[in-house]
């Protein structure tokens, strides 16, 4: 009987329901508050986990990917123990063990299914008995917390060399940076990517987005784009090249918001998969979900149907339905992100109006500076561009800005600093069956959807 | 805008100097020329391009990742500091923020004391810093000065800490945030129609004042004279007193 971890279990439940009846959706504070009574609380639940842990980390992506890696797994019938509501701090994973452990200290599941951000990965990998790891994609993130690019991809690098050698590791073959992680690892490496040139662009939208070499550190050549860096390139110098993908997508056909349905190659065949997240880059989630899972033995039918299941996570990309009426919210949080809904919101034609809300509170990232970096030139050079935007939060008015000089027509703009304001007006704009796109960066999400939840619309999103 | 004035913009590595949405800058002297009914032309230079920089108006250089400042490094000491150097001295218009205002100067000196060397453009020199500036800054300065409002706002983070020889003046007085080295309460340096900053967020959309006075010199070194009629800058305006206005506020919160 271990009576530490116990302790820190019993603290950690009571924490969450203090935290629950205060109203909050607090997804870290009982992790806090476990891991200040037992360091090993992670480690000691999550070795009881039969068959071990599946890491998932990069920059976008991670939770809509995790939540079909979780949907397959279920599909599959296993028990996961995953942290959700996008905590994915170390406390974030905490917090989901101890919620997952019964108070006798045990956790009856077969996966650990954790995400963590790129600077977590190397403080969980001793702490898991890892079976595999998922990497999604590096962008800039928030530079104010985890610092340039290289050093997130080296913390990344550094993480994984210290995975066990049985380990599976899923790349990106896509991105160079996820790429140039796999040469010379011990570990079976295998990488997806998309083989489907339809959506693809022969030059990217923005030279901004080329990456250097990871081998040798010259410019890349890309035949061709996908979305910001991704995409199929080569290094003129040394001749590194795109790794040729075990698990791939054959062909797709977005439905703008109703999904996307695609067929998907493994080593052991083809077969179609239907997804209902909007946009090309959850076609992206959806592959890396597969290469994962199929990776670990899942059979191809299975994964095929997990994902079909498998419908949108809290905030991230989801449908709420308020009168009649719909309305998207697209969590927003860099510029790769804000590229990928706006490439979504086009695809829609009926798209008409717009709610975009920025905060710029420690979580959201303090700098705002990289709304710049979003391509809002392609929404406002579109030949459908919405009708009407609405700006809103802490920065409504730096959006606005950016708005405007992106050539978007000034009287358009509506500026509404309360999101409650914004949200009341976004839905008078539109009309019945009508979807409204609210775009919000992290805390701007967690205070709308505490608006609608108060209106009755959705249940609290630590039950979704 | 056929019949407007030509201003010829550059954007030096925008390729690799593009942190901190620094393209927005460009994005506001090219369409505020279009407003006010010039015809901007925008030019990306990059890496071993050897450019005459006296033929353009305006010339623009962000900051960069720190393998990205090394290679800026070496093409601006080997093959554009002369030329960059001519054209300031000739009245071209140059906004250099951050690892670029850093570049212009002397020297760099690193943690371990090394002195990576600028291109002298400016009498200033940077010293590693051992803790971060970073948040919302706000700055007076006699620059764009519009009746009583002189500010300019933007968004500070860097650890570079920048001093000023004497002659040099600083783009303006810091009223909140840090500045150049968090100690003498300047932030930025102007040498003729060169202005360097810490000052991104994009610094120039939400200060046209700044954007036309830069744009106001580049048409003056070229045709003599400059008249920008007032834009319409409700929104502009709107967001500089909101950034005012969170500047005072605790960062983060
Ligand atoms: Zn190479």
């Amino acid at each position: 009987m271990d009576l530490r971890l116990l302790f820190a279990i019993w603290c950690g439940k009571l924490t969450v329901r203090l935290s629950r009846a205060m109203g909050g959706g607090g997804s870290t504070v009982p992790g806090r508050v476990a891991l200040a009574i037992d360091p090993l609380v992670i480690r000691k639940l999550a070795y009881q986990c039969r068959r071990g842990a599946i890491l998932v980390t990069g920059t976008n992506g991670k939770t809509t990917t995790s939540k079909m890696v979780s949907d397959i797994l279920r599909r599959a019938r296993y028990r996961v123990v995953h942290n959700r509501s996008g905590a994915n701090l170390i406390y974030g994973v905490a917090a989901a063990f101890v919620q997952a452990a019964n108070v006798f200290g045990r956790i009856r599941a077969d996966y650990a299914l954790v995400e963590v951000d790129e600077g977590t990965v190397r403080k969980v990998v001793d702490q898991l008995p890892l079976k595999a790891v998922l990497v999604t994609n590096f962008f800039r993130d928030q530079l104010d917390r985890f610092g340039e690019l290289d050093h997130t991809v080296q913390l990344v690098s550094e993480g994984l060399s210290r995975a066990p050698y049985d380990a599976l590791i899923a790349l990106n073959a896509d991105d160079p940076l996820v790429a140039g992680l796999g040469p010379g690892r011990p570990q079976r490496i295998l990488y997806y990517g998309i083989e489907d040139s339809h959506y693809a662009s022969p030059i990217s939208e923005q030279s901004r987005e080329i990456k250097p070499c990871q081998a040798c550190g010259a410019t890349l050549k890309y035949d061709s784009f996908f979305y910001a860096h991704l995409g199929r390139y080569r290094c003129p110098s040394c001749g590194q090249t795109r790794p040729t993908p075990t698990v791939s997508v054959q062909q797709v056909a977005l439905r703008g918001v109703e999904g996307s349905d695609m067929i998907l190659r493994t080593d052991t065949g083809d077969f179609k998969v239907n997804i209902t997240f909007p946009g090309l880059y959850n076609v992206y989630n959806a592959l890396a979900a597969a290469a994962v899972t199929h990776g670990l033995g899942i059979p191809d039918h299975t994964v095929a149907t997990g994902l079909a299941k498998s419908a949108g996570s809290f905030g991230r990309m989801e449908v709420i339905r308020v009168d009649g009426k719909r309305v998207l919210l697209a969590l927003v949080k860099n510029p790769a992100g804000i590229d990928a809904v706006i490439r979504t919101v086009l695809e829609d034609r009926r798209a008409r109006h717009m709610v975009i809300a920025i905060n710029d509170k420690f979580a959201d990232g303090t700098d705002i500076s990289w709304l710049w970096d979003g391509d809002f030139e392609r929404l406002s050079a579109s030949d459908h561009p919405p009708e009407s935007v609405i700006t809103s939060g802490i920065r409504a008015a730096d959006m606005a800005v950016r708005l405007k000089y992106s050539g978007y027509p000034a009287r358009r703009i509506t500026i509404k600093n309360s999101l409650d304001d914004a949200l009341q007006e976004g839905l008078a704009r539109i009309d019945h069956g009508e979807t409204l796109y609210f775009l919000p960066t992290y805390t701007a999400m967690l205070e709308v959807r505490e608006i609608i939840r108060r209106r009755g619309y959705t249940r609290h999103f630590w039950r979704v | 805008m056929a019949g407007g004035l030509a201003v010829r913009i550059a954007h030096l590595y925008p390729d690799l100097m593009n942190l901190y949405g620094d393209r927005g800058n460009v994005i506001a002297i090219y369409r505020r020329c279009q407003w006010h009914g010039l015809a901007p032309e925008l030019l990306r230079i990059t890496l071993d391009e050897k450019v005459d920089f006296r033929d353009f108006d305006i010339l623009f250089v962000g900051g960069g990742q720190d393998k990205e400042q090394k290679q800026i490094c070496m093409d601006f000491t080997k093959v554009k500091g002369a030329a960059l150097s001519d054209a300031v001295e000739d009245g071209v218009v140059l906004l250099a923020i951050c690892g670029g205002y850093q570049l212009l100067g002397k020297y760099y000196r690193t943690g371990t004391g090394e002195e990576i060397p600028g291109i002298g453009l400016l009498d200033a020199w940077t010293e590693a810093g051992r803790k971060r500036l970073i948040g919302n800054v706000v700055i007076s300065s006699d620059l764009v000065r519009v009746g009583s409002d002189h500010t300019v706002v933007g968004f500070e983070n860097h650890s570079g800490k920048t001093f000023l020889g004497k002659g040099l003046r600083p783009l303006g007085r810091v009223l909140l945030g840090f500045g150049n080295n968090g100690e003498d309460g300047m932030e930025g340096a102007v040498y003729r129609n060169c202005i360097g900053t810490y000052l991104h967020g994009s610094l120039l959309p939400k200060n046209p004042a700044l954007t036309d006075y830069l744009i106001g010199a580049s048409l003056r070194r070229r045709y003599g004279e400059a008249q920008l009629k007032p834009l319409d800058d409700t929104i502009e305006s709107i967001a500089h007193e909101a950034a005012i206005h969170r500047a005072r506020q605790p960062v983060g919160r």
